[in-house]
């Protein structure tokens, strides 16, 4: 459950949002089109012929250089500083934030921040690495399966349960928050609590119907000749799944995957809740409450430490984070 | 409500359909499709939205059995002063959320969506402050925000003359504070969303608006922000919806204070529930939380129809 990005959707959010509208270009795009093509229109506001006005290009170079310059502070800036400051002594940190090394570095931080046994992090940082694979796993087991039933398998009362599903996009997670956590204290048919398990972060994290909604829309732009060819080769509805569906699916699978991978190292309310236990406890969770019992220039680099990760992820990734957050952020808030 | 759901999945009888033609028409390997979607959400989707319903009804703690009481957790949450508080916190921070972040990004895609080169560095740069967690954010920002004439905010102001500012140390500017590090964090969100509709303006329209003899700003006027429209009346509702939600940087940056000067509605139902020494306060927390959920409907349903003849042009 994301805490955080919650919102409740109406159907017409999502045809608004243009690229969800029109399932068959959607499949298109997301196939066809490479990260670059996607933000290459033919032309855009400025013509040709505008370029080439002297009062055009004295206004939109600088305007352009100075976002540029913008950005640069604003969105590289934060993070320089940090990694800067997580190698330099708190000292210096303290008196003189914005000085470059002014008495050398102090690359010893890094690995107390990671080590140390009672506020070092590296723990916690595997179990940020497991709460999310899990948490993407069940939601890709969720959304595939309950996705084929509903799109493909078309069972009469796909229907209703589809109207359920989609039905939970308008209530806000917030109403969620209190019954879902006695939901995890005490989970029906199981005699244990599922506080302190990573359970309790995986299996809320499956009833995501945005997902649905998603994998939904793209399984029903498959063209459906396909399926009823392999039905005449003697494929049965689980070889038709795993053999030619989710083959067919890995855009929209890596979309969905980006979205929980990202939602699971992101989330903070719902594991503060319930993963007390520091030896389960993600970076999340754990960093508001080793900040004070911590020397901060140890705490900045176990910050620097717990963004590496996603950071690099977004560089080596970036053309699908990108599509990602255009299809998906509109509906997601 | 699982309930129904299973009751629909046995098979109807009527007419010819009989329990054995719908498992020889592969009922049963559909229903093993559909066991995850339907166990998962029934636990952890259906029965929790019944049982806010339910419990904001009744008073329950988990120490002592739920009794029903009616109205009087919803008659508590309005005699709450605090409540008041953090209505009006709430509000204001969705205001100034949309003061700071509903012009900027705009501007930035229209202005992005016409660099010839190295666009991907500007998306780039843009999304980066997104993939940041936010928790190191929030507690960075809480770092830099140090009121000191020593914390890195103040000495970045000195440089251009200007005295430290307490920023999230006094209660006109705690508020302004941390919507600038919201606005920080999602910025690069929006602007990608906008980029994204950027691209779909048909070129044709440019081309015809320049038959007519349109400059530049007349086709941002008259071509773009049009076309953009539905895209942002979708953005700004959904803003709205998630700032009046607003919970981590509050929560961890300023506490919801100085003197509850920042303090929210989502902090108010968290500190009902979990942070109550004589036990959880179940039924206030999930009334509250229906009476924002109800706000939230309610003004959707409004803004939407309100809009409606607007985006359909």
């Amino acid at each position: 459950m994301t805490t955080q990005t919650t919102t409740a959707v109406a159907p017409e959010v999502l045809s608004a949002t243009g690229s969800a509208a029109a399932p068959a270009r959607q499949r298109r795009r997301f196939l066809a089109r490479g990260p670059k093509e996607a933000d290459a229109p033919d032309r855009g506001i400025v013509s040709a012929a505008d370029w080439h006005r002297r009062s055009v290009k004295a206004s939109l170079r600088p305007a352009h250089i100075l976002l540029l310059v913008l950005l640069v502070i604003a969105g590289l800036g934060p993070l320089l500083w940090l990694m800067k400051s997580a190698i330099t002594p708190t000292q210096d940190t303290l008196t003189n934030p914005m000085a470059l090394f002014p008495n050398g570095a102090d690359w010893s931080t890094l690995s107390t921040a990671w080590n140390d046994p009672s506020v070092g992090i590296g723990q916690q940082f595997l179990n940020t690495l497991w709460v999310a694979t899990g948490s993407w796993g069940v939601q890709l087991l969720v959304a595939t399966t309950g996705g084929y039933a509903l799109a493909i398998l078309r069972p009469k009362y796909g229907k209703i349960v589809n109207g359920l599903v989609l039905g939970t996009l308008f209530v806000p997670a917030v109403v969620l928050l209190v019954p879902l956590y006695l939901v995890v204290l005490h989970p029906p048919l199981l005699q244990t609590s599922l506080l302190n398990t990573f359970w309790a972060v995986w299996l809320p994290a499956g009833a995501n119907a945005f997902n649905i909604l998603l994998v939904t829309r793209f399984f029903n732009s498959l063209p459906r000749e396909i399926f009823e060819a392999a039905r005449t080769d003697g494929a049965g509805p689980f070889r038709l799944f795993w053999s030619i569906v989710l083959p067919m699916s890995k855009p929209i699978l890596g979309v969905v995957s980006v979205f929980a991978i990202i939602n699971a190292w992101k989330d903070y309310l719902w594991p503060s809740l319930v993963l007390h236990d520091p030896v389960v406890q993600p970076l999340s969770v754990r960093l508001p409450l080793i900040q004070s019992q911590i020397q901060l220039d140890v705490f900045l680099a176990a910050l620097a430490i717990s963004t590496i990760i996603p950071i690099l992820l977004f560089l080596v990734f970036q053309g699908m984070f990108l599509r990602s957050a255009g299809l998906g952020g509109a509906v997601k808030g | 409500m699982s309930s129904t759901v299973s009751s629909a999945t046995r098979a109807p009888v009527r007419d010819r359909r009989t329990p054995l033609t719908w498992l020889k028409g592969g009922g049963l390997t559909n229903l093993l499709f559909m066991v995850p979607l339907l166990v998962i959400f029934g636990v952890f989707s259906w029965t929790p939205i019944v049982q806010a319903v339910v419990m904001s009804v009744q008073h329950t703690n988990l120490v002592t059995t739920p009794e029903f009481v009616g109205f009087a957790n919803f008659v508590h949450v309005f005699n709450d002063p605090t409540f008041y508080t953090a209505v009006q916190n709430t509000g204001y921070f969705a205001l100034l959320a949309l003061v700071f972040g509903f012009p900027a990004p705009l501007i930035a895609a229209v202005l992005m969506s016409e660099v010839r080169r190295a666009k991907g560095l500007f998306s780039a740069l843009a999304y980066l402050p997104v993939v940041v967690p936010p928790v190191v954010a929030v507690l960075l920002w809480k770092f830099f925000y140090d009121a000191s004439p020593h914390g890195v905010f103040n000495t970045i102001l000195s440089w251009v003359g200007i005295p430290p500012q307490p920023w999230i140390q006094s209660a006109t500017t705690a508020m302004p504070s941390l919507v600038l590090e919201a606005t920080w964090a999602a910025a690069g969100g929006t602007i990608i969303i906008y980029l994204a509709a950027l691209t779909s303006v048909a070129p044709e329209l440019y081309d015809a608006a320049e038959v007519d003899g349109a400059g530049i700003w007349r086709k941002i006027w008259h071509v773009t922000l049009p076309q953009l429209r539905p895209i942002l009346l979708v953005t700004l509702i959904l803003q709205i919806i998630g700032t009046s939600q607003v919970f981590l940087e509050p929560f961890l940056i300023t506490g919801g204070g100085p003197a509850n000067s920042t303090i929210t509605i989502l902090q108010l139902i968290y500190s009902y529930a979990f942070q109550n020494s004589l036990g959880g306060n179940y039924g206030e927390a999930t009334a509250l939380s229906l009476l924002l959920a109800a706000f939230l409907a309610v003004l959707s349903f409004v803004y939407f129809r309100a809009t409606k003849a607007w985006s359909d042009n």
